[in-house]
């Protein structure tokens, strides 16, 4: 490059050696991928308005005032079939953000407990947990769904021959139903004492931290805590004449009434939901298990911490660290798939969005467009959300 | 030691600690906690297979000609005999399936001998697989020329259909998702923004979201008159939606290695792909296997969903046959799906097994550092 002794004087452009140089070649690449792009853009914006026009279908998102004329099943807020089709839109993803919540608990215990019973030292119970993870994740979820819904659910008896549960619970056909809590004024009374309940505890837990920082002793925590957490309420309960009735669900004719009623299509979601999810969680538990050094556990035990201890105090706060980020993946994997909802008739948001409000109104584009939005707005709220959690998390370094 | 005076006789060694029994005692009863694991494990495990044996054996119906022969409650086995082959065909005329099968032989001849560590000529054997063999499926499948009969798409189903979709969605997304993560790790900035927003808009959507684009906005793109076949578009998004998740896979085989690879590549004067092809993919490739068939595995379980849409693979040929009407009975979508769920889970169980096996043959050969894209 430097040998060039005497060569053209720098103020003329060697166009022979300009498409060699790197940079001029990458933004040429660029431009041409660009242009590309926004040549199919406009072609298809053409095509989709020309298709749109022959069809007769309006665009916009005006159709979101407009009177829906369809019942949903399942609804968290008031909806009837003289709301608008954005009113169904919320009604469809409370549905889905209920199952996501209530799916992703689940998922998290059982997934918790498969994965320790892996590492157990136990070899029957360490057996099972892992067939349990190489039988449930080598299934499609779908098939799955399908298998408690319509095998399962499907199968079980008329509500006159319900299996009864304890605490005044009935399972059928129908589904689940549940004793309902009825609210009589003066619960308020047994807020406020939750309320005191956990400010009480936050309280002791900051002034034991202290005592034992100042004077190294451990003072109990965990039963004055469930005092104030369940004794307190429970107590004020009580003492204001037991302001919180059960209404419990009562076979009448041929069918429940009261209580509260879970459908079919929602415990089907969640079983299948959960377990297939579980299994994952289980390997990441594990995995993150394995992932702390087993010098850590023996440092634990060199200093007399017993296996509890070394285990919440050392092993857990480090495992933590690894099993968050695969763990925000696995939430985000379950919250998308529970879109699967619409297969089995679950009003979720794919179901009552993207599935009747786009054959009523027929517009694809703007339906399909908001849809995926709203998956996306879901995914970037969580990631951020688990990103500030696993930041509070990691390591502090010097 | 030598402080210890005079040498004390030496003890005798410790009993062997060897045996079923003591294996026993330590793995299953070495404390009284142990021991009601064991027993509640026991427990699971006897109301498991007997709940299977009463199902599959006691309570079964062997022999039958429609559902109402399928009354004990365990499983209804001849209405698998009489729907098996539409679970492997789907509605493919019976007098053609002859095709299917000698396109699997075809495909199997390839893979075989691809994927037998041992044998030589991988070359020959991937160029089969990967241009030939695509090329007679097509001819073989489909029909229309060389004197066969013309099959249309939408009367392929069942496990073809799975092992279309997923085989030819891998062939399709590796390729992709090879240049989304060049692209994203690429100092073009245009380029890098492209790949970043695709990978990241396809990840953060369900596949349902892009399988019902696929059916009801893409014959919206497409100018007048203009078709695609339903397969085909369902194909295209799959591939499109494993190529993100590839992608993201690959990506953090690239990010494992080291900087002096590129910088010696530059410095004996490779070209960029030269640099890519010969240096930098075989190593990335390497490192990520699991990963990658991770990801084969969920493509292979995610073409399920097809049904959604409409297409009828395995898994929506057990959904047609559990509700048909000659065959209804309590115990047929238990039966049913039972069945597919066998056939699923031998590919994918299938599957991992394999990479676990390549991943130790690969491990042998050196150091490794699997670095996960995780994120």
């Amino acid at each position: 490059m430097a040998v060039s002794t005497g060569g053209p004087p720098r103020t003329r452009v060697d166009l022979k050696g300009l498409i060699y140089r790197p940079e001029v070649r990458q933004i040429a690449w660029q431009v041409a991928l660009l242009l590309a792009l926004v040549f199919a853009f406009g072609w298809v914006v053409q095509n989709v308005a020309a298709n749109l026009r022959r069809q007769n279908i309006a665009s916009g998102f005006e159709f979101l005032d407009r009177i829906s004329g369809f019942d949903v099943a399942q609804s968290l807020i008031e909806y009837s079939n003289v709301s608008t089709y954005g009113r169904a839109f919320w009604v469809g993803l409370l549905n889905t953000l209920l199952v996501a919540v209530l799916g992703i608990v689940f998922a998290t215990l059982l997934g918790f407990v498969i994965g320790i019973a892996r590492l157990s030292s136990n070899w029957l119970i360490a057996k099972l947990a892992a067939a349990y993870v190489e039988i449930v994740r080598n299934i499609p979820l779908l098939l799955q769904l399908f298998f408690w819904y319509f095998a399962v659910l499907k199968n079980l008896p008329a509500p006159r021959q319900s299996y009864v549960l304890p605490g005044g619970a009935y399972f059928n056909v129908r589904g689940l139903y549940l004793p309902a809590p009825v609210l009589q004024p003066g619960f308020e009374l047994v807020l406020g004492a939750l309320v005191a309940g956990i400010v009480g505890t936050i309280g002791l837990r900051w002034w034991t931290r202290r005592r034992q920082l100042l004077t190294g002793r451990r003072l109990p925590l965990l039963w004055p805590s469930i005092g104030l957490l369940v004794g307190l309420p429970l107590m004020v309960h009580l003492a204001a004449g037991a302001p919180m009735t059960l209404d419990y669900p009562e076979l009448a004719g041929f069918n429940f009434r009261g209580g509260i009623a879970v459908q079919p299509e929602l415990i089907a979601l969640l079983l299948g939901l959960a377990i297939y999810t579980a299994s994952f969680i289980a390997e990441i538990v594990r995995a993150g298990i394995l992932g702390v050094p087993k010098g850590q556990t023996e440092a634990a035990q060199a200093l007399g911490l017993s296996r509890g201890q070394a285990l919440r105090l050392v092993i857990v706060p480090q495992a933590t660290r690894i099993v968050i980020p695969p763990l925000t993946n696995q939430y985000l994997n379950l919250t998308k798939n529970s879109s699967l909802a619409v297969a089995i008739g679950y009003p979720d948001f794919v179901s009552v969005f993207a599935g009747t409000v786009l054959n009523q109104t027929g517009q694809a584009v703007e339906v399909i467009l908001m849809t995926m939005g709203v998956y996306l707005g879901i995914s970037l709220v969580t990631s951020l959300f688990m990103n500030w959690f696993n930041r509070r998390m990691a390591l502090v370094e010097r | 030691m030598d402080r210890a005076g005079p040498a004390a006789t030496p003890a005798a060694p410790p009993a062997r600690a060897v045996g079923p029994l003591l294996w026993l005692r330590e793995r299953l009863f070495s404390s009284w906690s142990n021991a009601a694991l064991t027993l509640l494990a026991l427990w699971l495990v006897y109301q498991l297979v007997s709940t299977l044996f009463t199902w599959g054996v006691l309570h079964a119906t062997w022999q039958g000609r429609d559902g109402g022969d399928c009354r004990e409650g365990g499983a209804c086995w001849p209405f698998v005999g009489a729907w098996f082959g539409q679970f492997l065909y789907g509605r493919y005329p019976d007098a053609e399936r002859w095709r299917v099968n000698l396109t699997y032989a075809l495909a199997a001849a390839g893979l075989v001998p691809l994927m037998i560590p041992q044998v030589p000529g991988k070359l020959w054997s991937s160029a089969y697989t990967l241009v030939v063999v695509p090329v007679l499926a097509v001819i073989l499948l489909a029909g229309g020329m060389l004197g066969l009969r013309h099959v249309p798409t939408d009367l392929w189903g069942g496990l073809l259909v799975t092992l279309v979709i997923s085989s030819t969605g891998i062939a399709a997304a590796f390729p992709i998702g090879i240049f989304l993560a060049l692209g994203r790790r690429s100092r073009m900035p245009i380029v890098r923004w492209l790949s970043v927003g695709f990978i990241e808009i396809v990840r953060g959507v369900p596949l349902i979201t892009v399988l019902f684009m696929a059916s009801v906005m893409l014959p919206l793109f497409l100018p007048e008159g203009w078709t695609i076949d339903k397969l085909v578009r369902a194909l295209i998004m799959v591939a499109l939606f494993s190529a993100a998740y590839l992608a993201e896979v690959i990506r953090g085989g690239l990010q494992a290695i080291p900087r002096g690879q590129f910088e010696a590549a530059d410095a004996l004067g490779l070209s960029y792909p030269q640099k890519v092809g010969l240096i930098v993919l075989p190593q990335a490739l390497k490192l990520v296997i699991p990963g990658i068939v991770g990801s084969l595995i969920a493509l292979f379980k995610d073409t399920s969903l097809v049904l959604i849409i409409g297409i009828y693979d395995l898994l929506g040929m057990a959904q047609v046959a559990s509700s048909a009407p000659a065959w209804l009975s309590p115990s047929t979508p238990m039966t049913a799906y039972v069945v597919a769920g066998a056939i699923f889970w031998l590919f994918c169980f299938g599957m991992s097994r394999y990479s676990q096996m390549l991943e130790r043959r690969l491990a042998a050969g050196g150091q490794r550092a699997v670095t996960k894209a995780m994120d």
